[in-house]
């Protein structure tokens, strides 16, 4: 029996668009519930005073400040390592078995999932290192999870940038070094940024790998070698051990909606840059 | 002076070839001590008594970690079965349907909620999913079903944008020839367009299984953890990743060189996903 091919039409083109927009109305239910429960609990007191009992009362103010340092201080250490590496294989080298091999590393660090980190961070920091559960170990271990991500954003942005700019730059007698300052990473800023944004994004909401290495007492970090709690090391310990429903909801939304600015700008450089050049 | 101008041309080459080889170094020293401190244990009990080993019991010198690889398996098959035809019908929705405006708004919607932490994945989960299964099918509601729901939403992004950057790559051309022999649009989507990016479709898939096995923090909200092989889809389980989160704050002398074999049995099972998929996607660009 032969179905007639426009009823087959019509049917898929209904069961597509019923499953593209179920799929869009999950995302979007996900965001409404964060919102519409986190947001009685939010106000200034919620985010600038210090948590109490646990977290059951207070604010959240420690574990944002935990969260800012620990991403601030990554990206820090990451953004040098990761553009210099975009430098080397886009300006400094040809195609060769060792940009290949390179290549093959960052994907695979790119590949590995962030409890592996966690274990990795925990063995060779906190233990061999004797960082003990501190920031530092939570730093160095995020540094290294966000850096493929800023390699490969900034290739991109570094191919993007055309290739007359590099001739005129070489023809005024400027150095490699001086076209790559001067030219090519001005131009390739917007791109580079959207990384760093996108690699924030991440951090941020990052559990697994945080909670063996930064650890998660709530407390403020004053030093590299104190330990800490972010945001969502936080979210998870509220939510998991059951202290308080509506502080978690709470941080949720602020984790949530930081992270999706952040996201948001990220995109919005982004796509000003493809404007730019298409 | 063009001396001293080219020495520091030198010296700037080779600290960036020293920032490229950092990320080797890096890629090395996780290899090293994750196999370090997990491979002894194998040599200890044996490969066989770890990896087909039934017992989960540490303390008591038991380290079977059987049951959590086939868990994980489970969990990322699961997700699969939830995910794939989900992000594959909404990639061909939004290349092959959508009006142009739609598209230039759902596909950075769809990538932005990829940056939703997985903490609040599986709070979600817990809070509106197990309980729906427990009501409504049975069993403690901290299941494979549950887990699989959850992790097949989260691999959703990966999914979608992967197919459709291989569906938006398919010639125009090939679609114009299809619908001038008088096929319907939806002959040529799933005769014509499907199949000419079956591998980037696929890839998608792999990457997705990949998310999803390496998923650890809504995992052990949701599944429930419990150390054996799940009998139906109602039964809790424990997957690798969830057996080294639980067990690595307090784990310590053999216990927590176990906790490392399973990270050695993940990170294996991870790499060969990774290198599957990016077999998959050079095969399309030779072609």
């Amino acid at each position: 029996m032969i179905i007639n091919p426009r009823i087959t039409d019509k049917l898929a083109r209904i069961i597509l668009n019923a499953q593209a927009f179920f799929t869009v109305g999950i995302l979007v239910v996900i965001v409404v519930i964060i919102f519409f429960k986190g947001a009685p609990h939010i106000n200034l007191e919620f985010i600038l005073a210090a948590p109490e009992d646990m977290g059951r009362h207070g604010g959240i103010f420690f574990t944002i400040i935990g969260t800012i340092l620990l991403v601030l201080l990554s990206i820090l250490l990451a953004t040098p390592l990761g553009v210099g590496t975009a430098i080397f294989l886009t300006e400094y080298t040809k195609e060769t078995r060792f940009t290949k091999i390179i290549r093959f590393g960052v994907e695979s660090l790119a590949g590995i999932p962030s409890i592996l980190y966690g274990l990795f961070g925990f063995i060779f920091f906190v233990i061999k290192l004797r960082m003990g559960w501190s920031l530092l170990a939570g730093v160095l271990t995020m540094a290294i999870m966000i850096l493929p991500t800023i390699i490969r954003t900034s290739e991109e942005a570094i191919k993007a940038v055309p290739r007359n700019l590099r001739i005129v730059s070489y023809s005024l007698s400027a150095t490699k070094w001086e076209t790559v300052t001067k030219v090519v990473l001005p131009s390739a800023a917007p791109g580079i940024l959207t990384g760093i944004m996108l690699s924030i994004g991440r951090a941020v909401g990052e559990t697994a790998a945080i909670i063996f290495t930064m650890g998660s007492s709530l407390r403020l970090p004053l030093s590299l070698m104190d330990s800490g709690r972010t945001m969502a090391v936080h979210f998870y310990i509220l939510a998991r051990e059951g202290i308080s429903m509506e502080k978690a909801y709470a941080t949720a939304l602020i984790l949530v909606l930081s992270i999706l600015c952040i996201n948001i700008l990220a995109y919005y450089i982004m796509n000003r840059v493809i404007a730019k050049y298409s | 002076m063009i001396n001293t101008a080219s020495s520091k041309e030198k010296i700037i080459k080779w600290v960036l070839v020293s920032f490229a080889l950092s990320s080797l170094l890096f890629l090395f020293l996780i290899f090293l001590f994750i196999f370090v401190e997990g491979v002894p244990l194998f040599h200890k009990i044996g490969i066989k008594n770890i990896i087909f080993g039934f017992k989960w019991a540490p303390t008591k010198g038991f380290f079977g970690i059987f049951p959590m690889i086939v868990s994980s398996f489970l969990v990322t098959f699961g997700a699969l079965v939830v995910g794939a035809p989900l992000g594959l019908s909404c990639a061909i929705y939004l290349s092959e349907y959508s009006g142009k405006r739609m598209k230039m708004f759902l596909k950075p919607a769809l990538e932005l909620l990829a940056g939703i932490p997985s903490v609040v994945y599986g709070f979600l989960g817990v809070i509106y999913i197990v309980p729906i299964v427990r009501e409504y099918l049975g069993g403690p509601g901290f299941s494979l079903l549950s887990a699989s729901i959850v992790l097949g939403i989260m691999i959703l992004p990966t999914i979608i944008s992967i197919s459709f950057d291989a569906l938006m790559s398919v010639p125009k051309t090939y679609r114009e020839g299809s619908y001038a022999i008088g096929a319907t649009k939806w002959q040529t989507i799933f005769r014509i367009v499907i199949p000419s990016a079956s591998s980037g479709i696929l890839a998608s898939f792999i990457l997705g299984m990949g998310r999803a096995i390496g998923e650890t923090m809504a995992v052990i909200m949701i599944a429930g953890n419990a150390l054996k092989i799940p009998t139906s889809i109602l039964d809790p389980l424990r997957t690798l990743t969830g057996n080294i989160a639980l067990e690595l704050a307090y784990a310590t002398g053999d216990h927590r060189l176990g906790l490392f074999s399973t990270g050695v049995v993940l990170l294996i099972i991870i790499m060969t996903l990774n290198y599957i998929a990016n077999f998959v996607i050079k095969r399309k660009v030779i072609k």
